[in-house]
């Protein structure tokens, strides 16, 4: 078998290697993006740094505000 | 120590391309679940980020595209007996049926988590039912064992709108109900007013299909039976919140041609059908495909109208 540069076998692992690439491209766009909308969407989300703020607490008789996210 | 390996069982031919691993997805099935999972999700009271939204829409259509991956993967010795599933990746060897599996597990893992990630955890729970149903007891016990088969498995293909209500509602309400029901019982007369001319295939195969356990006047009297329960589903959509005038009119108009279709299919024996080459099985079961399409897009215009006072009640 004479070795080629650019044999049909290779193209196919070629048109492989990059189809998963621009998967794994598309999943991290999809990642960044949703978490710009749940960030963005996200209401009251000021408890990153464990420090209490008395205005995010429920007013007496009031549900629990969400953390955020969903 | 080299680098350079040689397989001597290596065959270029079982190499497969990018293109084998997404017709393991089955995309034209993918194209209807993205359509009606779409339109369940754009139908609801409740309103998603868009980006959500396409997320949403997207891992349905993933999870979908996995339960086709298992399928082909537990269906691949019949695949490759039938003429039309003869060229599918698996039984054509250019990806092994271990492949498929994997491929099938990660895919199923991957779109349930993202879908709950991006929604919620019901529209994440409702893909993996629909893909355990359409994969075990669809593909793996009711397909091979049961003449009913095609109308329990329909269900697989039933749960699309329904999870893309419950991605933008996080809950199952009645519209989402009866948009199931709506496909769950459109199936069996769609399936087997193609197995009245394609069964061949079937046979060969040892699928237990209607038309080759019980016969075609059975299947014949069956797509009767099935289109006429059709109806109260089809109209009672329309009275719900979704429904309006658009689309009751067009459900009354699809419903009353497709009941015709079937009774047409009813009324002639298998040496009419012959005669004419299934003219009539062919036309009704191009026209099933309209049906449904035109019901979930006569649910859109509604939806697409509220915002200018016209759509819906």
């Amino acid at each position: 078998m004479t070795i080629r540069a650019t044999h049909e076998l290779h193209q196919r692992r070629f048109s492989r290697n990059l189809g998963l690439g621009l998967v794994l491209v598309a999943f991290i766009a999809i990642m960044f993006g949703l978490t710009v909308v749940k960030v963005t969407r996200g209401g009251s989300m000021q408890g990153y740094d464990h420090v209490v703020r008395p205005e995010l607490l429920p007013a007496d008789g009031a549900p629990a505000a969400p953390a955020g996210g969903n | 120590m080299t680098d350079i390996r040689i397989n001597p069982t290596f065959s270029a031919q079982a190499e497969a391309g990018f293109g084998d691993y997404v017709a393991l997805l089955k995309p034209r099935v993918m194209s209807l679940v993205v359509f009606t999972a779409l339109a369940g999700l754009l139908v609801a009271p409740v309103s998603l980020h868009p980006f959500e939204a396409a997320v949403a829409v997207l891992f349905i259509a993933l999870g979908g595209g996995a339960s086709g991956a298992l399928n082909m993967w537990w269906d691949s010795d019949i695949d490759a007996v039938m003429k039309r599933t003869q060229g599918r990746p698996v039984p054509a060897g250019r990806v092994a049926p271990g492949e498929a599996l994997a491929i099938g597990l990660a895919l199923s893992g991957i779109s349930c988590v993202m879908l709950a990630l991006a929604t919620n955890v019901l529209a994440g729970a409702l893909l993996a039912f629909t893909i355990f149903f359409y994969a075990v007891v669809y593909t793996i016990w009711l397909k091979r064992s049961t003449p009913q088969n095609i109308v329990i498995g329909g269900a697989a293909g039933a749960f699309p709108p329904m999870i893309g209500w419950a991605a933008a509602t996080g809950s199952v309400g009645l519209e989402a109900v009866l948009m199931f029901m709506l496909i769950f019982v459109w199936t069996p007369p769609h399936f087997w007013s193609l197995a009245l001319f394609m069964n061949a295939d079937y046979e060969k195969a040892g699928v237990p299909m209607l038309t080759v356990t019980h016969g075609k006047r059975v299947t014949r009297n069956h797509i009767l039976a099935y289109t006429l329960a059709l109806v109260p589903f089809s109209l009672g959509l329309g009275l719900t919140a979704i429904g309006g005038p658009i689309y009751m009119a067009a459900a009354v108009v699809l419903n009353l041609a497709f009941v015709v279709g079937a009774w047409a299919i009813w009324r002639r024996d298998e040496a009419a059908a012959e005669a004419d080459r299934h003219r009539i099985e062919k036309k009704v079961f191009g026209f099933s495909l309209l049906y449904l399409f035109l019901h979930f897009g006569a649910l859109l215009a509604e939806a697409g109208l509220k915002p200018w006072g016209l759509g819906g009640w």
